[in-house]
């Protein structure tokens, strides 16, 4: 219940005043509501948490995030560990 | 999916970990606060891979695991109501009262919808004029913008036939708790990515100059917790005790203003109960005055409702990071997660679950 699940906003439209959007969650599409997120739209990556939508994931500091990491580590040497990813 | 296997990618996770074991030198507690991270933690064996004396302590993280067992006795009063349609979140639906739970309430006629979002508990109330709409709005600050919205549309729409029946629990305070504990091993801490999504950052300044402790925002993926993991040891290591933000993808330092606003609009703070642990001032969140109207435990008359929680289970001591779950006698036999004695086993979050699903052949045989 409490995990925020990240997924790209494929269509958006109003309901009774609120915006609403259809979210995909890697295959799963789902309603969500856009209320907390005024500036959102389609294309754009979102937390949802229980329905509603949180934040738009920020595609430029997902990116350095993940340069930063590329950069840790000065050796590409074999470590020897087995890690679980999905 | 994007942002999902970016974050998990096992090379880069090598290079995070070979980092961590450049930078340590002594051993250190790190308390990964949110349920989340534990599961991403166990799922991983993340922390078998850490370096010796690195310990990672699972806290208090998971709502379903700390709603206190009174609260979960009233929930089950009025879910068996013949005038009451209940709604929660499917991960309430097994946890255990003093004698019975929801998902036993249901198989004897009550009428219980397990519900993706708190909205559609407001839909059902719409369509169901002549029932009483009941929603179990708990969680943490993530789950409080969706639970607020409720009473929000509710008064708007002037829903009479709807009502919340709130325990909302707050990190910040939680953190105070841990770290005035006498027997605290946690020298410094992971703080959940999504509540600062909501609340920002500024909440835990205080907290890291009163007791000089990292604490750093960090994410849910295998390599955002790497790396909240290293910057926590990066500061213990060099003395140092600041907020850092791991995650910022989806952290701004000032949180979701729009979502605080109506948060703060229908909740109030309040003293809370917190299932295990006890009552930790300030620690959670209530209607507001505003908002009485829409509460369940005025409107259906349940808080002389109270409940003494079993001697067996050791759910405080296991969500306090005292203990790990195979600690516990009842793990494994007495208790699994489909006859839980107590809240942690419950929930894909709880850390006896986690442990459960994940650590059962690890366990060390205990005597
Ligand atoms: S294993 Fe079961 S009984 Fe033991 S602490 Fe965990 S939930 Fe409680």
């Amino acid at each position: 219940m409490c995990l925020g699940v990240p997924g790209r906003i494929e269509e958006v439209w109003e309901a009774n005043g609120t915006r609403m959007a259809t979210v995909d969650f890697g295959g799963v599409r789902k309603e969500v509501c856009l209320a907390y997120v005024p500036d959102v739209t389609v294309g754009d990556y979102t937390i949802v948490h229980v329905g509603f939508a949180l934040t738009k994931l920020d595609e430029k500091s997902a990116l350095e995030t993940l340069e930063l990491f590329r950069s840790v580590g000065l050796l590409d040497e074999e470590l020897g560990v087995t890690f679980d990813a999905r | 999916m994007k942002y999902l296997d970016e974050f998990s990618d096992p090379e880069l996770a090598g290079r995070l970990l070979e980092e961590i074991r450049h930078t340590v030198t002594q051993p250190w507690g790190i308390m990964e606060v949110c349920g989340g991270q534990t599961h991403t933690i166990i799922r991983n064996g993340i922390d078998q891979l850490l370096p010796d004396g690195v310990e990672l302590i699972h806290g208090p993280g998971c709502p379903v695991c700390v709603t206190p067992l009174e609260t979960i006795d009233r929930a089950l009063a009025i879910a068996a109501r013949p005038d009451v349609i209940f709604c929660s979140f499917g991960d309430m639906i097994r946890v255990p009262g003093s004698s019975t739970d929801l998902f036993r309430i249901k198989s004897e006629g009550g009428d219980i919808r397990i519900v993706y979002s708190p909205l559609d508990a407001v839909k059902l109330a719409q369509a169901n004029p002549n029932k009483q709409v009941v929603f179990f709005g708990i969680g943490f600050e993530t789950t409080a913008p969706a639970n607020a919205m409720t009473v929000t549309l509710a008064k708007q729409m002037g829903l009479d036939n709807f009502s919340l029946l709130v325990s909302h629990v707050l990190v910040p305070p939680a953190i105070r708790a841990i770290m005035d504990s006498p027997s605290r091993r946690v020298q410094g801490f992971l703080a959940a990515g999504h509540v600062c999504t909501v609340m920002g950052m500024s909440e835990y300044v205080p907290l890291v100059e009163q007791y000089h402790v990292p604490i750093v925002v960090t994410g849910f993926e295998p390599l955002d917790v790497l790396e909240g993991i290293r910057r926590v040891l990066v500061q213990l290591e060099e003395g140092r005790a600041d907020l850092e933000n791991a995650y910022p993808r989806a952290v701004q330092p000032e949180g979701n203003p729009a979502a605080q606003a109506v948060v703060r609009d229908v909740f109030t703070t309040c003293d809370r109960a917190w299932r295990g642990i006890g009552t930790i001032p300030q620690s959670g969140w209530k209607l507001s005055d505003a908002y009485a109207d829409f509460d369940a435990e005025l409107r259906f008359e349940v808080t002389d409702i109270v409940a003494e929680e079993s001697g067996l289970c050791r759910s405080g001591e296991v969500l306090q990071g005292l203990i790990k779950p195979f600690d516990c006698e009842a793990f494994g036999k007495e208790c699994t997660p489909r006859m839980p004695l107590g809240a942690p086993m419950v929930s894909s979050e709880g850390a006896c679950a986690v442990y459960y699903q994940f650590r059962r052949i690890a366990a060390p045989v205990s005597a």
